[in-house]
């Protein structure tokens, strides 16, 4: 067994809850209640325990991180810490007053995020009237003195219009946007018929993007997050499994990545209970995909296993029922097949908005 | 940015930090996406930009603390590969 490497990042999940309702949301869809989420007094241990480890880097997301009346105090503290910090929000309670306090409190940077570039369609996809709140939010991010970076999701509904959302973006102040395509867990394979686009749709969004790059490039910093589903290779996930980052869920559970609570065969530790370093390093949730000894065919024998690590954990689980399988995304994978069927699907079906399975709040 | 004047004033990019880390015992930078371990010399020119000192005061200040010369052509080739990468602005 290699040594255990140190983590970088820790995604602290401080809230499920979320005024928005996205029908690709990264949080499981088994959403946590409020009366399981974390006290104050144990985020703040969690934030001393991930620093002490060798945490460089807190991405304080949710749900919507601004439900949390604590979220400046644990800023705060972890600045204090020398972390760097990270907002990932929907900006939906983003006041002047929170900004400002969040700015003095130390926030790095901010992620905005947004649905589409017409209020109309991204209030019909966020379920909730939110496209106004972001701009607003957008500007008291700006004014705050903080860098406005920006995330959409791409699907089916919006893809073909990814050059106005730049646009906009551009518009708003962002310096810095993340195109993503879907990527399908949780809530976002529930709504997989009414979000995967077809491949047409994308190689045009391929051409608008790189539009975009020669018409904004100059001012905005644009990133193109692959489809998987489309490509012939799974994503080198998570950069490998307990490798990188850990995630702590609003429960305290600690997660090899935000989707790992979707694999139902292991059982993962929880800060009210044991130590970070301990989980990190010794848990057998956290050991389970570290190295090769792991692997069945055909990763284990696979050139590209040290590239890939044999892709997703979660998506090899949510499409096989097997967490060990390659993920079938790769052509390699006895289970293409699974992969192939939802793109072959996408190209015939043709499913409207009204349809999209909504979370909870 | 590969033809770097020495009278340039680099930065670090906004809204990227150095931090020292005791676990590993090396300088990282920190960026909204990423961290980047360095070694001890890309960690050494990184702290000197801060958009105050110019490249030839770095060059200088970092000949003196090495006790060495001639420092000037490494020094100008890891700012531009940092520009590159989005390190520096």
């Amino acid at each position: 067994m290699r040594p255990v490497s140190l983590p970088y990042a820790l995604t602290a999940e401080l809230t499920h809850r979320c005024p928005l309702r996205c029908p690709y949301c990264s949080n499981p869809v088994e959403l946590q209640k409020r009366e399981n989420e974390l006290p104050t007094d144990m985020w703040l241990n969690v934030l001393e325990q991930a620093s002490e480890l060798g945490v460089a880097q807190i991405h304080f997301t949710g749900g919507e991180p601004l439900l949390r009346p604590d979220l400046e105090l644990l800023v705060r503290r972890a600045r204090e810490l020398d972390l760097y910090v990270n907002l990932i929000t929907s900006g939906v309670g983003l006041t002047d007053q929170r900004a400002s306090q969040l700015a003095e409190a130390g926030v790095d940077s901010i992620q905005l995020s947004v649905q589409a570039a017409s209020a109309e369609l991204a209030d019909s996809i966020a379920g909730f009237p939110a496209h106004e709140l972001k701009r607003q939010a957008a500007r008291r991010i700006r004014a705050a003195g903080l860098p406005l970076h920006m995330n959409v999701v791409l699907h089916r509904a919006n893809l073909h219009l990814l050059e106005d959302i730049v646009e906009l973006c551009a518009s708003w102040g962002a310096e810095r946007l993340e195109l993503a395509n879907a990527q399908y867990y949780g809530w976002a394979l529930r709504n997989i018929r009414q979000l995967l686009p077809r491949r047409e749709q994308l190689q045009e969004a391929e051409a608008a993007y790189a539009r975009a790059q020669e018409r904004f490039g100059h001012r905005i910093e644009l990133l193109w997050i692959l489809p998987d589903y489309y490509e012939e290779f799974p994503k080198p996930c998570m950069g490998g499994w307990g490798q990188l980052s850990l995630t702590v869920a609003p429960d305290g559970r600690v997660l090899a990545c935000t989707a790992a609570s979707d694999i139902r065969t292991l059982s993962f530790e929880n800060v009210k209970e044991r130590e970070l370093a301990w989980i990190w390093r010794d848990s057998p949730s956290f050991n389970a995909y570290r190295g090769y000894d792991w692997m069945p065919e055909p990763c284990r024998s696979c050139e590209r296993r040290e590239l890939d690590y044999g892709g997703c954990r979660c998506q090899a689980f949510l499409l096989t029922g097997d967490a060990r399988a390659a993920d079938p995304v790769c052509v390699r994978s006895p289970h293409r097949g699974i992969v192939a069927d939802r793109v072959h699907a996408a190209a015939h079906g043709d499913a409207g908005l009204s349809a999209y399975s909504y979370r909870g709040r | 940015m590969s033809s770097r004047a020495l009278s340039e004033r680099p930065r670090l990019r906004s809204p990227g930090r150095m931090k020292y880390d005791k676990a590993r015992q090396t300088e990282l930078l920190l960026l909204p996406e990423r961290v980047v371990e360095l070694n001890e010399a890309a960690g050494a020119i990184l702290r000197l930009c801060d958009g105050q000192r110019t490249i030839a005061q770095m060059i200088g200040e970092l000949e003196t603390k090495y006790g060495q010369s001639g420092l000037e052509n490494d020094i100008v080739e890891f700012l531009a590969a940092s520009a590159e990468r989005g390190w520096i602005e």
